[in-house]
């Protein structure tokens, strides 16, 4: 379980790998909201693609953070979800929420 | 239908043991051959389950969380995950999607989801005594080889 932070032009990437459950959550949030309170970024781009495995705490951990971009009227992205995963984001339904891009999200895409 | 083999474990509450618990079950019903789909689904309803032992029925104190796993020749799986926590007053309203009396971000979406991955979901509670929670499913019977 992890996160990691890539911050460029205004865009914080949180790339979250490993298992996402309520034991890990805790963690990937105040890594997440301790660099975005700081940067405030415009968009918060949260990549799935390394992501195992994911229970309701992770949409849980999705729309507390779509709360606290809109603080600075910031939004979240939800990008590379893998099938499994996508079945639970769109059980919750998060897409009304925040924006849930299709396909992969690469070098290139900005 | 007979019970093919069966398996319990017991755990205290502590948030670590909710990936343990959801493994111990998969690794256990892997003896039926299920697609990595079913296993999935069986470990995300575990999860649900389980985390609902920590975050609700032991919210303020440690407690032991008891599973209870069998497996039958048809490919049925039954998963009793149980509590002797504070119990749920209103399981109705409880089991309604968005519905959480936990502070912090809970989804409210456990019981939704164990109600979408599992096949069936039995919940039975008992305020001041315990919960138990039934999740069953059955899994698609695949010849055994696959050539």
């Amino acid at each position: 379980m992890g996160v990691r932070l890539i911050l460029k032009n205004g865009i914080l990437t949180a790339v979250l790998s490993g298992e996402i459950d309520h034991h890990s959550a805790r963690e990937i949030r105040n890594e997440i909201d301790s660099t975005a309170s700081k940067v405030k970024p415009k968009t918060l781009i949260l990549d799935f693609s390394a992501v195992q495995f994911m229970d309701s705490s992770g949409v849980g951990l999705i729309m507390g953070r779509c709360k606290l971009m809109q603080i600075w009227d910031g939004s979240v992205e939800i990008a590379n979800l893998p099938p499994k995963i996508e079945r639970i984001v769109s059980l919750a339904g998060l897409n009304q929420l925040c924006v849930v891009r299709k396909g992969n999200l690469d070098e290139s895409d900005e | 239908m007979k019970v093919m083999n069966e398996m319990s474990v017991s755990f205290p509450s502590c948030s670590a043991n909710e990936g343990f618990a959801r493994a111990a079950v998969a690794a256990f019903v892997a003896q039926l051959d299920p697609t990595v789909d079913e296993l999935c689904d069986i470990k995300t309803a575990v999860s649900e389950a389980v985390t609902n032992c920590i975050v609700h029925a032991y919210r303020d104190t440690i407690g032991t969380v008891y599973i209870n796993c069998k497996i039958f020749a048809d490919g049925k799986v039954i998963v009793k995950v149980r509590d002797r926590g504070c119990g749920i007053p209103d399981i109705r309203q409880a089991m309604q999607p968005m519905f959480t009396t936990a502070e912090g971000e809970r989804a409210g979406l456990g019981f939704a989801v164990m109600e979408s991955f599992m096949d069936r979901l039995h919940v039975t509670s008992k305020p001041g005594r315990g919960t138990s929670v039934i999740l069953q499913k059955t899994l698609e019977r695949r010849p055994a080889s696959h050539g």
